[in-house]
């Protein structure tokens, strides 16, 4: 906890506008004619972490896919319902794709950094996609990686290749390359399913640490994880046949001590999925 | 498993005996049918290109009892009946036209190549590269007859501004008006030739970038040219220099359509838009007819070089193809 950068430069990275509310309104979605997700409604808020959680293929993926608007890169796939990002609709209003996507980062489930660039390459990544000029690289590649908490580890050989880390380390400077352009909320979609357990407890860290700053959309499998890192939980669930829908959503304690949906207590004491 | 650790350790007992067995893993009677035939085809082309390589060198020989070996690479004059031959120009005028076809191919190959696999519509992908590989498979006759014919005359016109408006470029200088058969217009035609291999070499490269690595740049806002930047044009960065490479071995050794278009010249000029162009095979093609058997044995020699210059870039080319990613490390 004690990587919380102070030598943050004022105006190149305080985040202009804080962390963003992404609101999702009678949501769908569909691959062809599966129709995998039905009708979802949720609120995430900013300053809070809303962690997804629900068993295997009941949509919780497409879900984060369609907040950042990745999931129209599937061929096929299509969606209906409101998503609305500070009251903005992402997929309606003037919006493109690509500044959905800078407003709106995301860690995937297998760390994906650029092999052929070093580790500050892959931090600036973001930043030369976008066309955006930064002020100070050398500040804002400390900066991201301070947050993703890899700075320690990495910051003598910055000139590395970014493949040559370990599978934690990966998925720490995918994070630090999500935050280097300033995302106003990030998803991540079972960040740690592929790390070990110190690794995961340093993501998890990151993620209490960087909440205050970005808004925090987590997909796990984990309970654990969800209890220890969310404020907001949602329950996802799709049974036989049916697309997939929010069970439930509420605080995270409510829904792990007392939720009022059966289904859900089941869940979230292991009892199924 | 069983070597003591501290092997200096008087205190040590000494390992107990343990009973090691050898494990025989058996081959199904398929995976040995298959292993055989493998073997067998794999060895069957090594020694064909052994008997082709022995088959050269002996029918050279003749030719190396009236010249020397170190003559023959040097000397420029083909003359082989007065034993006053060698592939000092003919080298020098192979290498200039096929890296003239490979340089003016490889911005048109890698435009088609991203096209194809990053850009057309889905639906039509799948023709786009069958169209491709099919391209790769025309006879290099109907590119020969159509550069005589179609392409020499109207580029003609391109050469002859480029030597005006250019001139002072001294590749591009032409002082006599003599345009025909110039190396460009063999270049023009060997690029066009080679454009479908490269292209679709570098294709089957890009379309194997991980699609993880793709969302990844696409994640962080990129465009699709951007994401091609950062992720597809690193990793198939061993299949563009692969893919080229193989071109210019195709090109090389290329002789039909050249034999078309050469007009023989055995001086080494840079002017290459000036008449006279020259390679070995097309030499080959052309002289082998009315060839002295001392002739005949020259053209061998002159074909052993080739062969040898072939297979080194047709090996290097496969190696870097073949070679795995840079960043392979990244795999956890
Ligand atoms: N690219 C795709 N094409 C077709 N169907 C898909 C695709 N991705 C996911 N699906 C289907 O959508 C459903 C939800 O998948 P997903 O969102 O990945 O679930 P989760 O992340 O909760 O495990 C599953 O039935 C899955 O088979
Ligand atoms: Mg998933």
């Amino acid at each position: 906890m004690t990587a919380i950068d102070t030598t943050r430069p004022g105006s190149d990275a305080a985040n202009k506008d804080g962390p963003s509310r992404l609101t999702a309104h009678g949501v769908h979605a569909w691959f062809g004619n599966h129709h995998v997700l039905a009708d979802v409604n949720l609120d995430m808020t900013p300053l809070e972490v809303t962690a997804l959680i629900g068993p295997s293929g009941c949509g919780k993926s497409t879900f984060l896919r369609l907040l950042n608007r990745m999931h129209e890169l599937v061929p096929s796939a299509t969606l209906a319902g409101h998503i609305e990002l500070d009251e903005v609709d992402i997929y309606r209003g003037d919006l493109s794709a690509t500044e959905v996507r800078r407003r709106i980062g995301m860690v995937f489930q297998k760390p994906n950094p650029f092999p052929a660039m070093s580790i500050a390459q892959n931090v600036l990544a973001g930043a030369k996609l976008g066309g955006i000029k930064l002020a100070d690289r050398d500040a804002t590649v400390e900066r991201a990686l301070t947050r993703a908490g890899l700075w320690n580890e990495v910051k003598n050989r910055l000139s590395m290749n970014g493949g040559a880390l370990s599978g934690g380390q990966q998925q720490r400077l995918c994070i630090a390359r999500a935050l280097a352009i300033q995302p106003e909320v990030l998803l991540m979609d079972e960040p740690c399913s592929a790390l070990d357990p110190t690794s995961t407890r340093r993501v998890e860290e990151t993620i209490g640490e960087i909440c205050s700053e970005v808004t925090v959309v987590i997909v796990t499998h984990n309970m654990q994880q969800a209890f220890r890192v969310s404020q907001q939980c949602a329950f996802f669930l799709a049974t036989e046949g049916e697309p997939g829908h929010i069970v439930e959503s509420g605080p995270t304690e409510k829904m792990f001590s007392e939720p009022d949906d059966q289904r859900t207590l089941d869940y979230v004491n292991g009892r199924f999925g | 498993m069983t070597a003591p650790l501290l092997a200096n350790d008087p205190t040590a007992t000494p390992p107990a005996p343990v009973d090691r067995i050898t494990v025989v893993v058996r081959r199904s009677f398929g995976d040995r049918v298959f292993h055989l035939s493998a073997r067998a085809a794999g060895t069957l082309t090594l020694a064909l290109m052994v008997l082709v390589f022995y088959f050269l060198l002996n029918a050279s020989k003749t030719f190396f009892k009236v010249e020397s070996f170190s003559k023959f690479m040097t000397d420029q004059a083909w003359v082989p009946d007065e034993a006053n031959a060698g592939v000092g120009s003919l080298l020098f005028n192979t290498i200039l036209v096929s890296f003239l076809g490979v340089i003016m191919a490889f911005p048109f190959a890698l435009a088609a190549a991203l096209y194809v696999s990053e850009y057309a519509p889905r639906r039509l992908r799948r023709s786009l590269t069958l169209l491709l590989d099919l391209l790769a498979a025309v006879p290099s006759i109907v590119f020969g007859i159509w550069g005589f014919f179609f392409l020499m005359p109207r580029q003609r016109h391109l050469s002859i501004w480029l030597s005006h408006e250019l001139s002072f470029v001294p590749i591009f200088k032409v002082t006599d008006g003599q345009y025909a058969d110039s190396p460009f217009i063999v270049g023009t035609v060997l690029a066009l030739m080679i454009i479908p291999i490269a292209a679709s070499v570098m294709r089957e490269v890009f379309s194997q970038a991980p699609p993880v690595e793709r969302e990844g740049a696409l994640a962080l806002g990129g465009t699709r040219w951007g994401m091609i930047r950062s992720v597809v044009l690193p990793f198939g960065r061993g299949g563009i220099i692969g893919g080229m490479m193989l071109a210019l071995g195709r090109a090389l050794g290329e002789t039909i359509a050249v034999t078309m278009l050469v007009s023989v010249v055995f001086t080494r000029s840079t002017h290459i838009l000036h008449q006279g162009s020259n390679t070995i095979s097309a030499l080959i093609a052309l002289d082998w007819g009315e060839a002295s058997p001392i002739a005949r044995s020259a053209l061998m020699a002159a074909g052993l070089v080739l062969f040898v210059i072939t297979l080194l870039v047709n090996v290097v080319a496969s190696m870097i193809t073949s070679r795995t990613r840079s960043g392979s490390l990244t795999e956890i």
